[in-house]
């Protein structure tokens, strides 16, 4: 009886997925309307959640995608996966005005290179401080501060040691956890509450999972914004980590 | 119908995401540079010169309304599938360097946002704020 049930979830992995997200934002908006009266989103709190879930996931199968590893819980790859977030991500861009796109677009562009650099150049302070000193290695962990895809493309592409890798992916990581659980309790003070410093915050973050469920648990309209400039940005730091940034990190040390 | 909004979706997110993989190969990389973003804007402009021609009912917005709503869960169903163990277990260096991009990050926001946000946030607390109200055009034209 266990077993059938068990197997009829496996099979029917997305649509139990559906099941349990459901039951995971009825249980968030129960708690933040009951604990937090409504002051910490419904929304922030079903991330929290799924990201303490992940981790119990990722803890129990040593898998690499969180409660999904779980057989039982497959489907929240496919359900979260990148084809049906993309899917979701540019169906939030129906009602927007263009005009308010490119009232910001300038300062987004400028947000997106300062974002790489920065970024970049934190990753590397803290490798330099830690006491690397080899160009490749500095250069691949702050790409990987960039983001978890950029770290590990700039660090194959200059034959960096797979443990530098694998820090430049866990950074990258840290960084996009951290900006889900960041974004909605910083947002008051960074003035993120318009399209403008939507798309700004974009650019100067830039990791799209992350900009994603941080603008999400924020304020949901403002989610067009941020994830236009920010689908720009780990392309932007595989333009320059490898290439500009390399270079620059080379002349330095 | 309902499938020609989902249709009209899944047609600008194969055309953004073929442009911006067009773009990566031209500069070198092997990555789709902006290919979500691109497709974002063509769904503004597609769905914005169908209004304008009164060619686009209610039934076939649903289609788009739908997976606008299905953002969040599948965000929540996102995080629910991260990496977070790999993330705790990368040690000081990659710790340290994930919160100080965030940190950091965060930090120039309101530098590039121009006015200066402890006014705006002040404001904000006290009545809905101007700065709120900027946000609400997109609302409005979601109906």
């Amino acid at each position: 009886m266990l077993q059938s049930l068990y197997d009829l979830v496996d099979k029917y992995h997305l649509v139990a997925a559906f099941a349990v997200i459901g039951l995971t934002m009825y249980l968030a908006y129960w708690i933040s309307e009951r604990f937090t009266r409504g002051k910490l989103h419904g929304s922030a709190i079903a991330i929290m959640l799924g990201l303490a879930l992940a981790y119990a996931g990722g803890k129990i199968t040593g898998g690499a995608d969180g409660l999904a590893d779980i057989t039982l819980f497959s489907g929240l790859g496919l359900m979260g996966g990148g084809m049906l977030r993309d899917l979701a991500i540019i169906a939030t861009a129906y009602g927007v005005r263009f005009d308010e796109v490119r009232e910001a677009g300038v300062r987004g562009v400028m947000a997106l290179f300062a974002g790489v650099v920065v970024s970049f150049v934190a990753g590397g302070l803290v490798a330099v401080g830690f006491g690397y000193t080899d160009p490749v290695a500095i250069t691949t962990i702050g790409a990987g501060a960039v983001t978890y895809i950029v770290g590990p493309v700039t660090g194959a592409t200059l034959g960096a040691s797979s443990e530098v890798i694998a820090l430049s992916i866990a950074a990258g990581l840290v960084k996009s956890i951290l900006t889900m659980i960041a974004t909605p309790l910083a947002a008051r003070w960074i003035g993120l509450d318009n399209p403008r410093s939507a798309m700004i915050f974009g650019g100067m973050i830039g990791t799209t999972s992350g900009v994603a469920a941080g603008l999400a648990a924020t304020d949901a309209r403002l989610v067009p914004y941020g994830a236009m400039t920010a689908t720009f940005y780990t392309g932007l730091g595989i333009l320059l980590a490898p290439t500009v940034l390399f270079l620059v990190v080379r002349g330095l040390v | 119908m309902v499938i020609y909004g989902v249709a009209l979706l899944a047609g600008c997110m194969m055309l953004g995401l073929a442009t911006g993989d067009v773009l990566g190969h031209l500069l070198g990389i092997e990555a789709n540079l902006g290919g979500v973003g691109i497709a974002m804007l063509l769904l503004i402009f597609a769905t914005g010169y169908l209004k304008a021609r009164g060619k686009l009912p209610e039934a076939t917005v649903s289609g788009i309304k739908f997976w606008n709503a299905m953002y969040i869960p599948i965000v929540v169903a996102m995080a629910a599938s991260q990496n977070v163990a790999a993330a705790l277990s990368g040690g000081a260096v990659a710790l340290l360097a994930g919160v100080l991009a965030v940190v950091l990050g965060l930090a120039m926001v309101p530098v590039f946002a121009g006015k200066p946000s402890r006014e705006r946030a002040e404001r904000g607390a006290s009545s809905s704020g101007a700065s709120h109200a900027r946000a609400q055009p997109a609302r409005a034209a979601h109906r």
